[in-house]
């Protein structure tokens, strides 16, 4: 009976091991060195899609982010392959959810390199995210093209890390010298406790010195906060002129709502990463008059028809609504510039990690969603700070500040881009 | 710290304690039925908010025919919960019962994400956006609208359990199954009703808070969870004491936010919930020495 | 206590130690089968990222056993066990990476500080009646949670913080698959010293708690003062893992694995494989852990079928996937039959 059972318990391991080596073998194949050497590019057979993954925040709280940069991805791949692909070969975006996590974020990058084969990454949503993936994609040396803002992504400089969004540091400036020219000296900040707001503060911290602009509150709020009357309550009573907001979902247009609802009584200005037509529904009331720095995007049908990247915005937002039946935004043109800039590098450069890193590396003078990019071994944040304009929201529509139109028209260096 | 702040953080922290009143009424109504803590209350407030919010802007509904279709689809809802799978294992441990609520909770909240995608929906105030100043401090129409549900609701509910069939049936089954089977009440009957009520109070509390914060796929965990403390504040099991509970935790939270720091504010209901456990377990309005 | 004995010869008292000799023996062989196959399963599955999800089995299983000791033996349910997961290993990343504390002692500070904690919750709770460990501890898990995202001077918030790695004796741990072994040589010892620890006295009083605790009290255990041990004991398994997390190839931790998701996770995880078995946690780590990773690339969609899934298997199998493997083996092997015709012979079940 017991030396049965023990035959038993073997023969049950046997099973199990063989299970385990059926299941490890088709698997072990195409996978046996990551990332450093992908056996496809080599012979290029017709039809063989290059893989490039897409990792986004499609759910949690910076969904507004990675929702219209994920369409936009599924976008352009059914417009790159309806014309042909690259050089014949179909391009595949494998989508990933990073649910607003950096853990997650981490993980799926090491799937889509170890276990896929990617041979580039666009992506994450959001700057903690990014933050928290360099380490691995600089060992895994394959080109990453984030779609998140913070300065500190590219500066230093790392070999395999690029990114398309206007930077916080510019942002900053920008809001900075609409203070200044405004005759507003103090402000107050409230922030996110998350990568983007920690990173947009402490560029603020390091501005406001130069610009002679006093910060006189420094408040916080994290993604998940529905009541911040206690914050704002304290802004009202700190003597700010202005009330500076650094976030991104739903929590500053929370912020904009109840700061109206509180009679806050001084003007608020958002970052960036409120530029989505999220914002301006869930605040209200409260987002009109709010000011804030963005990409042309939002605006294009305002620019002089002069500016030389007026038709491709104008194209690249009729496409996406006429696809998706929402509003284009600057979350989706940085995914768009992320994508263009990988697809372009395949083109010149070829279709091997290292090859496509180097192509983006040297690409100037492309014309984007976001702005005109230029990249350099030592600058791999390709725009200038003059890609902002200040906007306005005025009857719930996103309004061309009056005097922002001159930096517009610097920002491309005249009509022969 | 002025006066003034002090009062508008409490004025604040009633109007967040109304909606955790609510859903701690649905924590205790199920919990009287069944004995089971169903961790998936919170969905039913994020069900109220985005049904509503997805009629007006879907069927063009007007507002208050939007509420009432959401609070009918949830209480469905509510309803296929018990059916579909609670009472197949309603013979099983606790913590079977633990991991059957998550799992309803995650399973709604995905489906939500699905069919109405993660955006957060807006939802306009009831009766405008001008904010009342009373005594300095500003309180919105809509934190009137969340108050003005919590007291109705609370009334309707004592009525229901004072004066109707069903209410005193329900009480009955609480206090003791057996006996109240020997009476001839139907036990399953009565937890049907439970879960029905649970989820439409459930979906009033989301319907008149989505204003205030938006509708989210996603705001039902939190929402449950406090919702929960203020049940165990209040004495789970009691109705009372859940309304108190739900108060009683929405202005300390306030205060603690305001006076002490925002950061933690989500910490500070459990907090609470740890204090009281130690010093009085019962709750405020519990049996002194029953057990759970 | 010989094991060479025949069973049916025997009177009743002798049946039964032999029995138990038999299993203790059978269970040594099936520890020894696992870790032979662990060992040698990376010469087939050779992909890195592969290797990665089989180390978080081997977390996942560290934890899953711990808190099988507390709700399989002790009959208490922690609904907040991801909080000493993540006590673990922000003790363990803090020491190492802001003060450069040796990874080793951080460890052992990090199991302290863990099981003080636990100690201190469990304590007053414990002794009254009813489920109030489970409340206070989802109280513990969330406000744990709370504190480590907002505490961003110290664990770098939301956003994280990168972590070191850990070496023995100047060997760098710092492959995947070195990781792989070390993490698994932890879980073996864990595993051998859980096998060991129901068996030995306290554990048999543990059990004899589970089943009836005024019965235990009657023959003199102090329930009281047993469950607070077993359930520190179950937070120190999770102070480890959560150490040995910090240290793996991620180099990096974040709040959200230590939030009431993960706490529930590991709940099914001991309830899906079978509360009270020296099997259960693992059949319940490897199963759930495949099943998430399984539904990664469904991008949003996995939460509805994580969600659905959980519900099927507790109304399906409420006593556990073992305990259901197991009737399936016994109705296969003809061994129900083969001892109703023997005329209802041991009461083993």
């Amino acid at each position: 009976m017991r030396t049965l059972l023990k035959h038993r318990v073997l023969l049950l391991f046997a099973a199990l091991a063989a299970v385990a080596v059926l299941a490890g073998c088709p698997t072990q194949e195409p996978e046996d060195q990551p990332g450093i050497d992908p056996t496809p590019p080599t012979q290029q057979p017709s039809g063989e899609p290059i893989k490039i993954g897409g990792i986004f925040d499609l759910s949690g709280p910076a969904s507004a982010l990675g929702q219209p940069e994920a369409e936009t991805a599924e976008m352009l791949q059914e417009q790159i392959n309806a014309e042909g692909g690259i050089d014949g070969r179909p391009i595949e975006i494998l989508i990933r959810d990073t649910k607003g996590d950096e853990v997650e974020g981490l993980t799926v990058t090491r799937e889509l390199i170890e276990k896929e084969n990617v041979v580039a990454i666009v992506g994450p949503s959001r700057s903690g995210t990014t933050m928290a993936i360099i380490e691995m994609i600089e060992t895994s040396e394959i080109p990453l093209i984030s779609c998140a803002a913070a300065r500190a992504i590219t500066d230093p400089v790392k070999k395999w890390v690029f990114n398309t969004p206007q930077s916080d540091e510019d942002a900053v400036a920008r809001i900075f010298e609409y203070c200044n020219a405004n005759g507003i000296a103090k402000v107050a900040a409230i922030t996110a406790s998350d990568g983007f707001g920690i990173e947009g503060l402490k560029q603020m911290e390091k501005l406001a010195p130069a610009s002679k602009i006093e910060i006189v509150a420094k408040e916080e709020f994290s993604d998940t906060d529905k009541d911040m009357t206690a914050q704002l309550t304290k802004i009202k009573n700190s003597g700010a002129a202005a009330m500076v907001c650094w976030g991104i979902g739903p929590s500053p247009s929370l912020a904009a709502k109840q700061a109206n609802e509180l009679h806050l009584g001084m003007p608020v200005i958002m970052s960036h990463g409120v530029a989505n037509r999220r914002f301006i529904e869930g605040a209200g009331a409260g987002a009109e008059g709010v000011i804030l720095p963005a990409g042309k995007l939002l605006v294009a049908n305002q620019l002089p028809d002069d500016d030389p990247r007026k038709e491709l915005l104008l194209q690249y937002a009729s496409a996406f609504e006429e696809k998706y039946g929402k509003s284009a935004d600057t979350f989706g043109g940085h995914a768009w510039d992320a994508i263009m800039l990988v697809v372009n590098a395949v083109k010149t450069g070829g279709a091997e990690p290292a090859q496509i890193r180097d192509a983006i590396e040297n690409t100037t003078d492309f014309h984007g969603i976001g702005g005109t990019f230029n990249f350099s071994a030592e600058r791999h944040y390709g725009l200038s700070p003059d890609a902002f304009v200040m906007i306005t929201i005025k009857n719930g529509e996103w309004t061309l500040l009056e005097g922002a139109a001159d930096g517009a028209a610097a920002e491309d260096g005249g009509p022969t881009g | 710290m002025t006066a003034v702040q002090v009062w508008q953080f409490f004025l604040s922290g009633l109007t967040t304690g109304g909606t955790y009143a609510l859903i701690a009424l649905g924590f205790s109504l199920v919990y009287n039925a069944t004995g089971v803590i169903n961790f998936a209350q919170g969905e039913f407030v994020m069900l109220g908010g985005m049904i509503t919010a997805a009629a007006m802007a879907a069927w063009g509904l007007p507002l208050w025919l939007a509420a009432l279709v959401a609070v009918a689809i949830t209480t469905i809802v509510g309803l296929v919960l018990d059916r579909a799978a609670i009472r197949p294992a309603r013979h099983s441990s606790p913590v079977v019962l633990v991991i059957i609520t998550v799992g309803a909770s995650i399973f709604i909240r995905g489906l939500a994400s699905i069919i109405w995608g993660p955006d957060e929906r807006p939802l306009p105030a009831f009766s405008g956006d001008t904010p009342i100043v009373i005594l300095g401090a500003t309180i919105t129409p809509q934190s009137l609208w969340v108050l003005g549900a919590t007291l109705v609701t609370a009334l309707i509910m004592w009525a229901v359990f004072e004066y109707t069939i069903v209410g005193k049936a329900m009480r009955a089954c609480a206090i003791n199954p057996p006996a109240a089977q020997l009476c001839g009440i139907e036990l399953s009957r009565m937890v049907s009703w439970s879960f029905a009520l649970a989820a439409a109070i459930g979906a009033i509390a989301g319907i008149v808070l989505a204003p205030v914060t938006m509708a989210q796929y996603n705001v039902g965990a939190m929402l449950g969870l406090k919702g929960f403390c203020a049940a165990i504040l209040g004495g789970l099991g009691n109705g009372l004491g859940s309304i108190l509970g739900g108060l009683v935790l929405g202005v300390l939270e306030a205060l603690g936010a305001g006076l002490i720091s925002s950061q933690y504010k989500d910490a500070i209901a459990f907090i609470v919930l740890i204090a009281m456990l130690l010093i009085r377990p019962s709750g405020i309005l519990g049996r002194e020495g029953s057990d759970d | 206590m010989s094991v060479e004995l025949a069973p049916q010869s025997q009177p009743n008292m002798s049946d039964e130690a032999a029995l138990l000799a038999r299993r203790r023996y059978m269970q040594k062989l099936q520890i020894l089968a696992l870790f032979s196959f662990m060992a040698l399963l990376p010469l087939v599955v050779r992909n890195t990222y592969y290797i990665h999800v089989i180390i978080f089995i081997g977390l996942n299983l560290i934890l899953a056993t711990g808190l099988n000791l507390l709700m399989g033996y002790a009959g208490q349910v922690s609904l907040g066990h991801a909080a000493f997961f993540g006590i673990g290993a922000y003790t363990s990343g803090i020491l190492t990476a802001t003060y450069d504390w040796n990874a080793w002692l951080a460890l052992l500070a990090a199991l302290a500080l863990t099981s003080f904690v636990a100690w201190l919750v469990g304590r007053p709770t414990l002794r009254l009646k009813g489920h109030h460990l489970s409340m206070a501890t989802l109280g513990v898990g969330i406000i744990v949670a709370v504190v480590l995202r907002q505490w961003e001077g110290m664990t770098g918030g939301p956003a994280g913080m990168k972590t070191p790695g850990i070496s023995i004796l100047g060997f760098d741990l710092n492959t995947d698959l070195r990781y792989y072994y070390f993490v698994w040589a932890w879980v073996c010892l864990l595993t051998v010293l859980f096998a060991n620890l129901v068996e030995s006295r306290p554990g048999r009083a543990l059990r004899a708690l589970h089943d009836s605790e005024l019965a235990a009290q009657i023959l003199g255990i102090d329930t009281a003062s047993f469950k607070v041990r077993a359930f520190v004991i179950s937070a120190a398994y999770a102070s480890i893992a959560g150490s040995l997390y910090a240290h793996s190839s991620m180099r990096f931790i974040s709040p959200t694995p230590f939030a009431f998701e993960t706490s529930v996770a590991l709940l099914v995880m001991v309830v899906l494989g079978g509360q009270g078995t020296l099997w259960g946690p693992v059949v319940g780590a490897v199963s759930i852990t495949f099943i998430q990773e399984f539904l990664r690339p469904w991008a949003q969609y996995d939460i509805v079928v994580y969600g659905l899934i959980l519900m099927v298997l507790m109304i399906v199998m409420p006593g556990g996937l073992s305990r259901a493997l197991g009737r399936l083996w016994e109705i296969v092997s003809g061994r129900v039959r083969a001892r109703r015709a023997r005329g209802r012979g041991g009461a083993e079940r």
